[in-house]
């Protein structure tokens, strides 16, 4: 199993106030899934989300990535983790707003020690997988949403992480471009991508082939779509 | 084809007016360190053009002679005390040349101001000294053309004098001077060298005076004078116990009380070089304290500008953060930032410094040398103040949580 979380839970100390986010969770994902994690708000899925992505720890519990358990890491050893296990895809894009898309999309890269010449070379590639290849020095705002959005799968794709962790990818899209998205994503899901989708539209979630619903911090269902 | 253009230059027009606003705020979080680097290097290139001048004045005063003498050349005690002691005598510089061992030239020297003519050429205060064979090695006075005073000359109070070459231009101008018959005051001397060229001193000439043995000096202009007596010697690690030798003989002679001060000086070279270094240095610490002041200052504004620029990149920070840098990508990141400001500064400092100090130099007739250690000193305090003061933004910005930055708007 990619992805093995036993007994998960996430713990908020607001002053003394002690908030419950997760409650012994219990998952598995394989490699080469389809994935979609769906609630209301206030369900857990954001902290789940950012447990996934190594963002954050849990409070008790086991998260078994890649047959590393990285429940109890430090900061740093989770940046090596996020660098090289996991590619996010954000709702609001989070490009480098003076960057070009070439150098964004490098950036991954960077914090590995690549050199520069193979660097680019990655780029420029991963650019022209999500069809970008000719807007390789345009900056962000000079890129429309979906493209920007193009822009941030090559990012996360670069590193040739272990899972796609995409948070509402379509959220700041028309209904149109975030077809599109979700067509790039069937793709790498096509190309044995494991792909993690955090949602709350319906539409978007059928994208996937399982579908796990949360609810006040508990699993309510996780079923097949 | 004309949209293109048009978006094309709106690109242009917006990567500009960003680089300027960039520019201006980089350049004013640097003014601090500008003003304070320029204000060191100014003057430490001031004081090292100034230093090379007086060190390669002073040097024409040998390091290894001392010269007795009534006056120390740097008064610290009371002058009016220093004014009843009494002069250096004939005895006590005979005493020397018998008792001191250490001395390898010892020579007395005695100083009046004459007129000096040849024909129709007349000079007045014309600075006469009479001395003997040794004054050519313990003032490192050569004769350029003709001889020195030879013991002969000395022993026997021969009238003949040995020229300074601005003297000996003036009196003789194309005329060969050597053997020719000059008036000094009312006697007549035989010409029978011209010095070197010494050049200045401080802005005085140093060959324009005349040279003739102590005892024709003696009889003619006075025996009563006071004396100084130079004594030179040649093993530069003996010159502090030439001094206690010299301080030993003319305390016996003059019948010094073991509990009573010296009434005479023993003076060196680097009396004077002490003096000087003395002077800049205090100069030195006003300049470092007002400088360190600009660059404390500088600091402060750089640490400032960076706190708001870690704010403003919170959401920067945070992409960075998720997608793999480490803490100590972040911090230095912001670090080298940080030195990079203040070293451009720093760059302008150095070179407003540079012309500073040349222009300084410049209305002393001075000229500026390259100083390595004024460009690393420049380079050195901007940094460490680069340093110093974006360590704290840059901690800050590599201890930010990821996830809350991320949502940071």
């Amino acid at each position: 199993m990619l992805i093995n979380i036993q007994d998960l839970s996430k713990t908020y100390v607001l002053g003394e106030i002690k908030v419950p986010a997760l409650k012994n969770i219990n998952l598995s994902i394989g490699e080469n899934e389809y994935v979609s994690i769906m609630g209301p708000s206030g369900s857990g899925k954001s902290t789940l989300m950012n447990i996934l992505g190594c963002l954050d720890v849990p409070t008790s519990g086991d998260y078994i990535l890649n047959e590393q358990n990285v429940s109890k890491l430090t900061d740093d050893e989770l940046a090596v983790i996020r660098n090289k296990e996991i590619g996010f895809v954000f709702q609001t894009f989070n490009l480098l707003p003076r960057a070009d898309a070439l150098h964004n999309v490098e950036l991954p890269l960077i914090y590995n020690g690549t050199p520069r010449i193979k660097r680019r070379e990655l780029a420029r590639e991963a650019l022209e997988k999500v069809g970008l290849g000719d807007r390789s020095h345009h900056k962000p705002n000079e890129l429309s949403g979906g493209q920007r959005q193009r822009v941030a799968i090559a990012r996360a794709l670069i590193n040739k992480p272990s899972i796609i962790l995409a948070d509402e990818p379509t959220g700041n899209l028309d209904s149109k471009t975030g077809e599109e998205i979700m067509k790039v994503f069937t793709d790498l899901y096509a190309s044995g991508h494991t792909i993690i989708l955090v949602t709350h539209e319906e539409y978007i979630a059928n994208h996937s082939k399982r579908i796990i619903r949360l609810l006040d911090g508990f699993v309510q269902s996780d079923e097949l779509n | 084809m004309l949209l293109t253009l048009t978006r094309i230059n709106e690109y242009f027009l917006m990567a500009w007016d960003a680089l300027k606003a960039h520019k201006l705020r980089s350049l004013l979080t640097t003014l601090g360190i500008l003003i304070g680097v320029t204000t060191i290097i100014t003057i430490w290139t001031t004081i090292q053009g100034l230093n090379e001048y007086v060190y390669g004045q002073l040097s024409n005063i040998g390091a290894s002679t001392v010269y007795v003498q009534k006056f120390p050349w740097v008064i610290t005690d009371n002058y009016w005390e220093l004014r009843n002691r009494k002069e250096v005598t004939w005895k006590e510089y005979e005493e020397i040349e018998k008792f001191a061992s250490l001395a390898d030239a010892v020579s007395p020297e005695a100083y009046s101001m004459k007129r000096v003519s040849y024909k129709q050429e007349k000079y007045d205060e014309i600075l006469v000294l009479g001395t003997n064979e040794d004054y050519m090695a313990t003032s490192n006075a050569y004769p350029d053309v003709g001889r020195f005073l030879t013991p002969l000359d000395v022993q026997n109070n021969h009238k003949v004098a040995v020229l300074g070459s601005e003297l000996a231009t003036n009196l003789f101008k194309d005329e060969n001077p050597i053997e020719r018959r000059i008036k000094i005051g009312s006697e007549r001397y035989r010409v029978i060298g011209i010095f070197e060229k010494k050049g200045t001193m401080f802005g005085q000439s140093m060959d324009n005076y005349a040279v003739v043995p102590i005892g024709t000096f003696r009889r003619i202009y006075g025996g009563h004078r006071g004396l100084r007596i130079a004594v030179l010697t040649n093993n530069p690690d003996k010159l502090e116990d030439l001094k206690d030798q010299l301080r030993g003989i003319m305390r016996r002679v003059r019948k010094t009380r073991p509990a009573d001060e010296d009434d005479f000086a023993i003076n060196q070279q680097d009396m004077l070089t002490n003096l000087y270094a003395q002077l800049t240095g205090t100069l030195f610490m006003i300049v470092f304290v007002i400088g360190g002041i600009s660059l404390l200052v500088g600091g402060i504004g750089i640490m400032n500008i960076m706190l708001v620029s870690v704010t403003e990149r919170t959401r920067e920070i945070g992409i960075r953060k998720a997608i793999g840098a480490k803490r100590k990508n972040v911090l230095s990141q912001f670090l080298i930032e940080a030195v990079m400001v203040s070293s451009i500064g720093g760059l302008i400092g150095i070179i407003l410094g540079y012309a500073g100090g040349s222009l300084v130099l410049g209305t002393m007739d001075l000229t500026i040398g390259v100083s390595i250690s004024a460009i690393l000193i420049g380079f050195g305090f901007s940094s460490l103040v680069g340093i110093l003061a974006g360590f704290y933004p840059a901690y800050k910005a590599s201890n930010l949580n990821p996830i809350e930055s991320l949502r940071y708007e």
